[in-house]
C-alpha cells in the first residue's frame, strides 16, 4: 500500500538545516493497522504529513498504492489524495458553518461525483458511525466524540484505500477514545489500511503493528503482526508493514 | 462546482456579517461615486440617435467677419444665415433638409378653462419629422407641398395636446397661436431626447419644443425667432433687411444616406461658398463643416469639462474602496487558513479554491452592485436636486445597471485577486495541527 526507502525532509532556513526526516525506510501492507509513535518532534507528523502528500520530500523514494508519487504536480498529489486517502486529525477539523452532511460532502464535492451519488455515501458513512439522524446538525451541536465520528465518516465517504489519523482521540476522554478507537479498528477489520499516529502507548498497543520515531528516523518496528483481540484473528495475518532495508 | 462556490461563498458571507457589510459597503460607495458621474458622461456623451447618427448632418458655412474668426479654435459658426438657409433648402441636394430656429408663441385656447400661455415651439421643414423619428401619438408631420404653401398647420406635443385637449386626438382642430389659427395635423407620442442634438445653440439639456410649425409659414408671418442671434455686422433696417443679412440664427440639418452623398455635398457647400464670394460674401477662408451628430455633439463640448474630472475622481475613489476591500478579504481569508488547509488535505486542487475564493468575492460584487445601485439612484436624485438642469439626464438605464453590476463584481474580483491568491499558498499541513 505504502512504501517509502531512503526518504529524507530537509527543512532549510537561511539559518538552519533541518532534518526531520532521515534514510525514513518502511512498507505498510494493504489492510494493516500500523501505530506510528514516538516523542514530540521526532519527524511522526512529518511522516504522515508526506505520507498524505500533504508535504513534499527531499530525497528518496515513495510509492502509494502503485503510483510513484515523486515529481508529481500538485493538482496530481491533489487529486491522489482525494481518491486514495481519507484524513484524521486530532482536533476534528471539521466545518462550523457547514452541517453534518455538508462536512461529509467535502471531499466528494472535489470528487466530482453526481449528487445522487454522493448522497447515498453521505447517508452510508453516516449512519456508519452511527449519525445519519443529525446530518442536519452543526458541529458545535456535537460532543467531541460525535464530532470525531462526523471526521471519520467524512474520511470514509469516498472510499479510501488508506486512512491517516493523527491523535485521533487526543481531544477526547477516555469513554468517547474508545468509542472511536472501536470504530476504527471495525474499518480496518472491513478492509482498509489505517496509520495512526499516537502518543499513547495504550492505544498503540491496539493498532496490529507499531512503528517508534525518533529524530526522523524509524527505531524499533515489529516484524510481525501482534494479536490484536479476536478481530485480528479473523484477518489474513500476512500482511503486515515492516521496515526495509 | 460554481453553484457549490457560490453557496460556499453566501454561507461565509452570512458568518460574519460586521465583515461583509463593510466590504459590501466599501465597494457600494465606490460604484455609486462612479456610476452617478459615468450615468452623466453616458448620457450626455451617448449617441441620442445610434441607428442615423452617421447620416444626419449638421451644415456649417463660414460667413463671418474677415477681420476676426468665429472663436478661439477656428470653428465656423454654429448657426447659418437665413440667406444661407433658404439657398441650401431650394437647392435641395441632399436626401432630406430641415432648416429650423426656436419660435415662442403665446397659445389661445378655446376651451375657456384653460388659460392663455407662451409656448416655445420650432419653424422647421416638413423633413424634420423623417429626419429626427420622434414618435406620433396621432396623425404625422405635414409634407412638402405645405412647406411650399406657407400652409397654417401645426404638430403639438403629446404634452400641449393634453393641456389643451385633454390627450383627445385633436388632429384636425384648430389652435389659435399668436392671433393665427392653425390646424392640428399631428401629435407627438412623449418625446424627450436627453440631449436635444438637433438645437445644441439654445440649451444643450432644455425639452423638446411644445410645438412644430413651418418655417415658410413662420418667415411669412415676420415672426422673430426667440433663439441665440449672434451678427459681426449691422443689419439693413427692417425684416427684409434682417432676412438679408449676416446674422446667423438658424440651425440646417441634412440627411445624407451614404458617404458618397457626404462628399457630394461637401463639394456641394464648397461649390456654394465660392459662388457666394463671387458676390462678396463669405470674405474669410473657406471653412465649412458637415458634422454628423456624434461629431457634432463632440465639436459642441456637449459634455462638460467638469463631469469628465467628476469621472476621473470618481474611479479614483472606487480605487480607494477597492485597496479598502482587499485589505478587508485578505483579513478574512487569512483567518479562513484552518478551512483552506483542511480542503486542501480533503483533495482540493489550488484552482479549485481559487475559484472558490474568487466566486466568494464576485458575491461581494454582486452585492456591492445591488447595493450601489440604490446609493447611485440616490446619487442621481441628488444631481437633479442640486442641478435643475440635469432633469432630464441623470437618470439610469438599462444599460447602465447592467454596467453598474458588472463593474461592481469586476471591481470585487480584481479586490479579491491577491487574498485569493495568499489564500491558495496556505500549506495544508502546516494549518491542520493548529486549526
Amino acid at each position: 500500500m505504502l512504501k517509502m526507502s531512503h526518504l529524507s525532509k530537509v527543512y532549510r532556513t537561511h539559518m538552519v538545516e533541518t532534518h526531520a526526516l532521515r534514510d525514513f525506510s518502511i512498507v505498510v501492507r494493504e489492510g494493516e493497522f500500523v501505530a506510528v509513535t514516538g516523542p514530540s518532534g521526532s519527524g511522526k507528523t512529518t511522516f504522515l504529513n508526506i505520507a498524505g502528500l500533504l508535504e513534499d520530500f527531499s530525497g528518496g523514494e515513495y510509492t502509494l498504492d502503485g503510483v510513484d508519487v515523486h515529481g508529481m504536480s500538485d493538482d496530481q498529489r491533489s487529486r491522489l489524495r482525494n481518491e486514495k486517502i481519507g484524513f484524521i486529525f486530532q482536533s476534528f477539523n471539521l466545518i462550523p458553518d457547514l452541517n453534518l452532511f455538508d462536512n461529509v460532502d467535502v471531499p466528494l464535492r472535489y470528487r466530482r461525483f453526481p449528487a445522487a451519488e454522493r448522497k447515498r455515501r453521505i447517508d452510508e458513512a453516516l449512519t456508519r458511525v452511527g449519525l445519519a439522524s443529525r446530518m442536519k446538525h452543526y458541529p458545535a451541536e456535537l460532543s467531541g466524540g460525535q464530532q470525531q465520528r462526523v471526521a471519520i465518516a467524512r474520511a470514509l465517504a469516498g472510499s479510501p484505500k488508506l486512512l491517516m489519523a493523527d491523535e485521533p482521540t487526543g481531544n477526547l476522554d477516555s469513554l468517547m477514545a474508545r468509542g472511536v478507537m472501536e470504530l476504527l479498528e471495525e474499518i480496518n477489520r472491513q478492509g482498509t489500511t489505517i496509520i495512526m499516529v499516537t502518543h499513547d502507548p495504550e492505544l498503540a498497543a491496539r493498532a496490529q503493528r507499531n512503528v517508534h520515531i525518533i529524530d526522523g528516523q524509524v527505531t524499533d518496528f515489529e516484524e510481525e503482526p501482534r494479536l490484536r483481540g479476536e478481530g485480528l484473528g479473523a484477518r489474513d495475518q500476512g500482511r503486515n508493514a515492516e521496515v526495509v532495508a | 462546482m460554481f453553484n457549490y462556490y457560490l453557496q460556499l461563498g453566501l454561507i461565509s458571507l452570512r458568518r460574519n456579517p460586521v465583515l461583509t457589510a463593510l466590504m459590501v459597503l466599501g465597494i457600494a460607495l465606490g460604484i455609486a461615486a462612479t456610476m452617478t458621474s459615468l450615468t452623466l458622461l453616458h448620457v450626455m456623451g451617448g449617441d441620442p440617435i445610434p441607428w442615423k447618427s452617421d447620416k444626419l448632418h449638421y451644415v456649417q458655412l463660414d460667413n463671418w467677419d474677415p477681420n476676426q474668426p468665429y472663436d478661439q479654435e477656428g470653428n465656423p459658426p454654429d448657426q447659418v444665415s437665413y440667406r444661407d438657409a433658404q439657398a441650401l433648402m431650394e437647392a435641395g441636394k441632399a436626401d432630406k433638409q430641415a432648416a429650423m430656429f426656436k419660435v415662442a408663441y403665446p397659445i389661445q385656447p378655446e376651451n375657456p378653462e384653460v388659460k392663455p400661455f407662451l409656448a416655445l415651439g420650432r419653424a422647421t421643414y416638413g423633413d424634420f419629422f423623417a429626419m429626427f423619428e420622434p414618435p406620433f401619438q396621432y396623425g404625422g408631420g405635414w409634407d412638402h407641398a405645405q412647406d411650399a404653401q406657407h400652409g397654417r398647420v401645426v404638430v403639438l406635443s403629446k404634452e400641449s395636446n393634453e393641456k389643451l385637449f385633454g390627450g383627445q386626438d385633436s388632429v384636425g382642430k384648430k389652435v389659435r397661436m399668436n392671433e393665427i389659427d392653425y390646424t392640428i395635423v399631428g401629435v407627438l407620442d412623449y418625446w424627450k431626447p436627453r440631449i436635444k442634438y438637433y438645437d445644441l445653440t439654445n440649451g444643450t439639456l432644455n425639452d423638446p419644443e411644445e410645438f412644430y410649425v413651418p418655417y415658410t409659414t413662420v418667415i411669412e408671418n415676420k415672426s422673430n425667432a426667440s433663439g441665440n442671434n449672434s451678427c459681426w455686422r449691422n443689419s439693413e433696417p427692417g425684416w427684409e433687411g434682417y432676412l438679408a443679412s449676416e446674422c446667423i440664427w438658424q440651425q440646417f440639418w441634412v440627411q445624407l444616406d451614404s458617404p458618397a452623398r457626404v462628399a457630394e455635398y461637401k463639394s456641394f457647400q464648397e461649390n456654394y461658398v465660392n459662388e457666394q464670394k463671387k458676390l462678396g460674401r463669405f470674405p474669410r477662408p473657406m471653412n465649412n463643416r458637415l458634422y454628423n451628430v456624434t461629431e457634432w455633439l463632440e465639436n459642441q463640448k456637449v459634455v462638460p469639462k467638469d463631469v469628465e474630472v467628476q469621472v476621473g475622481l470618481s474611479f479614483a475613489f472606487l480605487l480607494v474602496c477597492l485597496v479598502n476591500t482587499i485589505g478587508l478579504l485578505l483579513a478574512k481569508f487569512m483567518r479562513k487558513t484552518g478551512e483552506i488547509g483542511l480542503r486542501r488535505a480533503l483533495g482540493a486542487s489550488k484552482p479549485q479554491l481559487f475559484s472558490q475564493y474568487i466566486i466568494e468575492s464576485g458575491v461581494i460584487g454582486v452585492s456591492g452592485g445591488v447595493f450601489g445601485l440604490l446609493l447611485t439612484l440616490v446619487g442621481l436624485w441628488m444631481v437633479r436636486l442640486l442641478y435643475e438642469s440635469y432633469a432630464n439626464v441623470a437618470r439610469l438605464d438599462w444599460a447602465m445597471i447592467a454596467t453598474t453590476i458588472a463593474l461592481a463584481i469586476v471591481a470585487a474580483v480584481l479586490a479579491g485577486l491577491y487574498p485569493t491568491w495568499r489564500a491558495c499558498q496556505v500549506a495544508p499541513a502546516a494549518q491542520l495541527k493548529t486549526q
